[in-house]
C-alpha cells in the first residue's frame, strides 16, 4: 500500500485506519452534502425556468429593475473570494500559517462585501415596494414612464406577475446569503483555528472542505446572476 | 491500533485507485480568476445585444462553463478520484433528472400558458 | 444439511453468559448516551425514540377506524378527522417509516457487516438522532398547537392558502427530519464506499448493505426536493404570493411535481432497507445461500435509479398532460421489475433450502405475500385506465398499507427479531413471539383487505362519512385494526421481558454467516478485536461449517 503520510497525526481518528482514508472520506462526504445543496437550490431553480416562459414579459420588465453594475460587481467580489479561499488552500498544503490566516481573511473581506452590497440591493426594493406582500406596489410596471423607465408598460394582470419574479428573486438570492452567511460564519472559526497553529502540520481536511463548500456557493451564484440580471438587456427596438 | 501500516489488502478496499495528492498551483488558480471574470464581463455584454431565441442559451452555457472550470480547478475534482467525478455527475444528473422530466408535463399540455 | 427440525443446534446454554464487556456497559451514565459516537448506542436512541412515535401515529389510526365504525361522521368533526389522518400520515412516513430499518438496525449493523469499528463520522450520526428528536418535539407542538389538517402530502393552493391550522409548523419538522434521513444516508455512503475492511470487496458485501446503500443514494439525493419544496409552501403562507395558487398565476402542480419528486422515492427508502432485511433472514432460515446475489444486489440499485423517474403516477388525475402520463405510466411498469427479480429470487433461494420457521422467517414470508399483493395492485394504479378510476378511494389506501405495513413494518419486526439476539446478548421468548407475528398477519389481512374491496365499490379516502353499504367492510376493517393493535404492543412487551429475563444469546444463536456473527452478542465498542481480513464469499455456509467444527461448543 502506498501511503503518502505514514505519520499519525493528533487529528487521526481511532476508526479510520490511515490518514489517506480519512481525509478521503472526509472529502467524499463534503460532495456529497454538496450533492444535497444541488437538489435543494434546484427545486427553486425549476420553479424560475416555469415562471419565467409564463410569464415572460413580467420577468423582464422586474428584472430590468435589478442593478447591473451591483449585480456584476457582486460577482466579481465572490469569483476573487474563491480564489483567496483556494489560495489558502494551497498555503494550508504547503503548510505556510500566515499566508493561509490572510487568505482566510480575505475571503472572509469579500464575502462581507458580498453581503454588504446584497443589504444596498434589497433596501432599493423595499422602498420601491417591491418586497412580496401586501405591500408589492406594481405601478413602475403599468405606467413605466412615469416613472422615467424605457420599459415597456405592462397590463395590469401581467404586471401583477413581477410579484412571482421578485418572490423568486428573494427566495432564491436570500437563501444563496443565507449559505454565505453560514460561511461566514464558519470561516471566523476557521480563521481562529488557523491562526493557532491547527492547519499547519498537514491537517487540511477543513480547510478543504470548507473550500468546497465556499465554491459551491459561489457557482450557485455564478447561475442567479444570469438568470435574474440579465433577462433581457437588449436595448428597446 | 498500530496495524495500519501492516494492512493486508488484496483486494484493496481502503483505497482503490491511490489518486495522487496533486497540489494545483496558485498560478493555475490565477488562470482560473482570469478566467472567470473575463467570462463573466462577456455574459453581461452578451445580455445587451439581441441574439434572440440564443440570449438563454448563451447566458446558461457561459453559466456552465464557468462552474466547471471552478469545480475542476477550485475544488481540485480533475485531479481527484474517479469516484468523486462520479459523484459530481451524479448530482447534476439527478438535478436535469428532475428539470427534464418535469418540464415534459408543462411543454406537452394542450392548454396552459407555455 | 441438519438432521432435527430446526437449524438451531444452539451452543449448550448450562454455562452462557454475557459477556463482560460490551457497548452497553462500556460507559455508564446518560451523557455517555446522549453524546455518543457509537453507533450502536446510537441505534438504539433510535429505537426508542421511533417506538414512541409509531404508538403515537398508531393510536390516530385507531381513532380513525373508530370513526369509520359508522358511516355517520357522528364520533368527530369534519376538520379533526382531516387532522386525524394527517397527524396519522406525517408521523407514520416521516417519522417512523423513513428512519425505521436504515436509523436502528443499519445504523447498528452496517460498520460491522462492512468490518469497520465505526461509521465514517459518528459526530454526524449523533447529529442525525438530535435532528429526529427536534423534528419529533416540533410535530408533537404542531399537535398540541391545534393539529395540521392538510393530509400527509400538504397539497397546494389548500395548504399554503385555504387553512388556518400549524401548517409551517409541521412543514418545518418534516423539514428537519429531512435532515436526520439525508445525515443517516450520506455516513451509509462514505462508509459503505471507504471503510470496508480488507478483502470485503463489493460482491461479498451482505445484500442489506446493498439495499442500505440504494435507500441511502434515494436520501441524498431526493430528500433535498422535498425540503426546498416545504419551504416555498411556508414563505407562500407568509408572503402570500401565489407560486402555487392558480387564481394568482401559480401552478398547482408545481408545488406536487416538486413534493412527489422526493415522496415517490421515498417509499423506495421506506422499502429497500426491509428488503435487505428479508434477504439476510430467508438465507439464515433456509440455510442457503440467495439465490442469484448478483441480481438481488443490482435490482436494488436499479430500484433507486428507476424510483426517481416515476413520480408523476401520483398526478395522473391532477392535471399533467397525456403524454407526460404516458411516459409516467410506462416507468412504472419497468419500476416494479427490480422488485419483482427480487421475489423471485427469494423463493428460489427458498427451494430445497431447509426451512425453519423461527419469528424472523414467519415475518419474512408474511412480507412475501403481502408485498407481491401490495407491489402487483400498485401495478394496477400504474395504468392510466385503472388509476382514474381508483385514485383517491380506499383502493390506493388499501395498496400502500399492504407495501408499507404488510411489507416494511412486518420486514422491521423481522430484522429485530433477527438481530435482538445481536444487539442485546438476550433471546426473545420464541413462542410467543410467533403468536404475535401470526396475530399481527391475521389482524393486518381483516384490516386491509376490506379496504381493496371498499375502494374498488368507490368508498372516497380522507372522508370519515360513506354510504351506509360499505359500513360491513369498515367494520370488518375496524375489528382487524384492533387485532393488529394487539399484535404490535406484544412484542414492546415481551422484548422489553426478554431484556432482563431472556435467554442468553451467544455469538450466533442462528448460525449464520456475516462478520456480525463472528463477534460477541452484544458487541464491544469498537466492534471487532482485531480487523477482520475477508477472504469468503458472502452467505457462505460451508465457510461456516468447517469454521464451527473447530468451535468450544460453549457459550460465554
Amino acid at each position: 500500500m502506498h501511503e503518502e503520510h505514514h505519520e499519525v497525526l493528533p487529528q487521526h481518528l481511532h476508526h479510520f485506519a490511515t490518514e489517506e482514508q480519512q481525509r478521503e472520506t472526509g472529502t467524499f462526504g463534503m460532495w456529497l452534502f454538496l450533492l444535497t445543496e444541488i437538489m435543494f437550490f434546484g427545486g427553486l431553480f425549476f420553479s424560475y425556468l416555469l415562471f419565467r416562459n409564463w410569464y415572460y414579459d413580467a420577468f423582464v420588465a422586474a428584472s430590468n429593475q435589478l442593478s447591473i453594475p451591483l449585480g456584476a460587481t457582486n460577482t466579481a467580489v465572490l469569483i476573487t473570494s474563491g480564489f483567496c479561499m483556494a489560495v489558502g488552500v494551497w498555503a494550508a498544503e504547503v503548510r505556510k500559517q500566515s499566508l493561509l490566516v490572510i487568505m482566510l481573511i480575505l475571503t472572509t473581506f469579500f464575502g462581507l462585501v458580498f453581503i454588504g452590497i446584497k443589504y444596498v440591493e434589497y433596501h432599493e426594493k423595499w422602498e420601491k415596494h417591491h418586497i412580496p406582500g401586501a405591500h408589492f406596489d406594481v405601478s413602475e410596471f403599468v405606467h413605466p414612464g412615469d416613472y422615467g423607465l424605457k420599459e415597456k408598460p405592462l397590463a395590469p394582470d401581467m404586471a401583477e406577475k413581477t410579484q412571482v419574479f421578485f418572490f423568486l428573486y428573494f427566495a432564491m438570492t436570500g437563501m444563496h446569503a443565507l449559505h454565505m452567511i453560514i460561511g461566514i460564519g464558519l470561516l471566523v472559526w476557521l480563521i481562529l483555528r488557523a491562526h493557532r497553529g491547527a492547519f499547519s502540520s498537514g491537517y487540511v481536511a477543513p480547510i478543504e472542505n470548507f473550500g468546497l463548500y465556499w465554491h459551491f456557493v459561489d457557482i450557485v451564484w455564478l447561475f442567479l446572476f444570469p438568470l435574474l440580471y440579465l433577462i433581457n438587456r437588449h436595448p428597446l427596438k | 491500533m498500530s496495524e495500519h501500516h501492516e494492512y493486508h489488502d488484496p483486494a484493496n478496499v481502503i483505497n482503490p485507485e491511490h489518486a495522487e495528492h496533486h497540489i494545483v498551483t496558485p498560478l493555475q488558480y490565477t488562470y482560473v480568476f482570469g478566467t472567470l471574470l473575463l467570462f463573466t464581463g462577456i455574459t453581461v455584454l452578451a445580455a445587451n445585444i439581441d441574439l434572440g431565441v440564443f440570449n438563454p442559451i448563451i447566458a446558461l452555457g457561459i453559466a456552465s462553463f464557468k462552474a466547471v472550470v471552478v469545480i475542476l480547478f477550485f475544488m481540485h475534482v480533475k485531479y481527484q478520484s474517479r469516484l468523486i467525478k462520479l459523484t459530481v455527475g451524479a448530482g447534476f444528473f439527478t438535478f436535469l433528472a428532475l428539470v427534464t422530466m418535469t418540464l415534459l408535463d408543462y411543454i406537452s399540455r394542450a392548454w396552459g400558458l407555455w | 444439511m441438519s438432521e432435527s427440525n430446526t437449524i438451531l443446534k444452539l451452543p449448550d446454554q448450562r454455562t452462557a453468559a454475557m459477556p463482560k464487556r460490551h457497548y452497553i456497559n462500556n460507559e455508564d451514565g446518560l451523557l455517555s448516551w446522549l453524546l455518543t459516537g457509537d453507533h450502536k448506542r446510537i441505534a438504539m436512541l433510535y429505537l426508542i425514540s421511533i417506538t414512541i412515535f409509531f404508538f403515537i401515529g398508531g393510536a390516530f389510526a385507531g381513532l380513525i377506524r373508530l370513526e369509520l365504525l359508522t358511516p355517520q361522521p357522528d364520533l368527530v368533526s369534519s376538520d379533526t378527522y382531516n387532522k386525524l389522518f394527517t397527524m396519522h400520515g406525517i408521523i407514520m412516513v416521516f417519522l417512523f417509516l423513513v428512519p425505521s430499518v436504515p436509523a436502528t438496525i443499519g445504523n447498528f449493523l452496517i460498520p460491522i457487516m462492512v468490518g469497520a469499528k465505526d461509521l465514517a463520522f459518528p459526530k454526524i450520526n449523533l447529529l442525525s438522532w438530535y435532528l429526529y428528536v427536534v423534528a419529533g418535539c416540533m410535530m408533537l407542538a404542531a399537535l398540541v398547537l391545534g393539529g395540521v389538517d392538510t393530509g400527509w402530502t400538504f397539497t397546494t393552493p389548500l395548504s399554503t392558502h385555504y387553512l388556518n391550522t400549524h401548517v409551517i409548523t409541521a412543514a418545518l419538522a418534516v423539514f428537519v427530519a429531512g435532515f436526520s434521513s439525508i445525515f443517516t444516508g450520506l455516513n451509509f455512503i462514505v462508509t459503505i464506499h471507504r471503510m470496508r475492511a480488507p478483502g470485503m470487496t463489493w460482491f461479498r458485501l451482505p445484500l442489506f448493505v446493498w439495499s442500505h446503500y440504494a435507500a441511502s443514494i434515494l436520501m441524498v439525493l431526493g430528500t433535498p426536493v422535498l425540503a426546498i419544496t416545504l419551504v416555498l409552501v411556508a414563505l407562500e403562507r407568509i408572503f402570500g404570493i401565489g407560486v402555487f395558487d392558480p387564481t394568482k398565476g401559480g401552478d398547482p402542480l408545481l408545488f406536487q411535481h416538486l413534493f412527489w419528486f422526493y415522496s415517490h422515492p421515498a417509499v423506495y427508502i421506506m422499502i429497500l432497507p426491509g428488503m435487505g432485511v428479508i434477504s439476510e433472514v430467508i438465507s439464515t432460515f433456509s440455510r442457503k445461500r440467495v439465490f442469484g446475489y448478483t441480481a438481488v444486489a443490482f435490482s436494488s440499485v436499479a430500484i433507486a435509479l428507476f424510483g426517481f423517474f416515476v413520480w408523476a403516477h401520483h398526478m395522473f388525475i391532477m392535471g399533467v398532460s397525456n403524454y407526460s402520463a404516458l411516459v409516467f405510466s410506462l416507468l412504472t411498469m419497468l419500476v416494479a421489475v427490480p422488485s419483482a427479480i427480487k421475489i423471485f429470487n427469494w423463493s428460489f433461494t427458498l427451494q430445497k433450502g431447509s426451512i425453519t420457521f423461527e419469528t424472523p422467517m414467519l415475518y419474512a414470508f408474511g412480507f412475501m405475500g403481502l408485498f407481491t399483493i401490495g407491489g402487483l395492485t400498485g401495478v394496477f394504479l400504474g395504468a392510466l385506465g385503472m388509476d382514474i378510476q381508483l385514485s383517491e378511494t380506499y383502493f390506493i389506501v388499501a395498496h400502500f398499507h399492504f407495501v408499507m405495513v404488510g411489507g416494511m413494518l412486518m420486514a422491521f419486526l423481522a430484522g429485530i427479531h433477527f438481530w435482538w439476539p445481536k444487539m442485546t446478548g438476550r433471546m426473545y421468548p420464541e413462542s410467543l413471539s410467533k403468536l404475535a407475528a401470526v396475530t399481527t398477519f391475521i389482524g393486518f389481512n381483516l384490516t386491509f383487505l376490506p379496504q381493496f374491496i371498499v375502494g374498488y365499490l368507490g368508498m372516497p379516502r380522507r372522508y370519515h362519512a360513506y354510504p351506509p353499504e360499505y359500513q360491513v367492510l369498515n367494520v370488518l376493517s375496524t375489528a382487524g385494526a384492533t387485532v393488529l393493535g394487539v399484535g404490535y404492543m406484544l412484542p414492546v412487551l415481551y422484548l422489553a421481558w426478554s431484556l432482563k429475563y431472556g435467554a442468553i444469546a451467544g455469538n450466533n444463536p442462528w448460525q449464520a454467516t456475516g462478520l456480525e456473527w463472528q463477534i460477541q452478542s452484544p458487541p464491544i465498542t469498537s466492534n471487532f478485536i482485531e480487523t477482520p481480513i475477508v477472504d469468503y464469499e458472502a452467505y457462505d455456509y460451508e465457510w461456516l461449517a468447517r469454521k464451527t467444527e473447530q468451535e468450544v461448543t460453549t457459550v460465554g
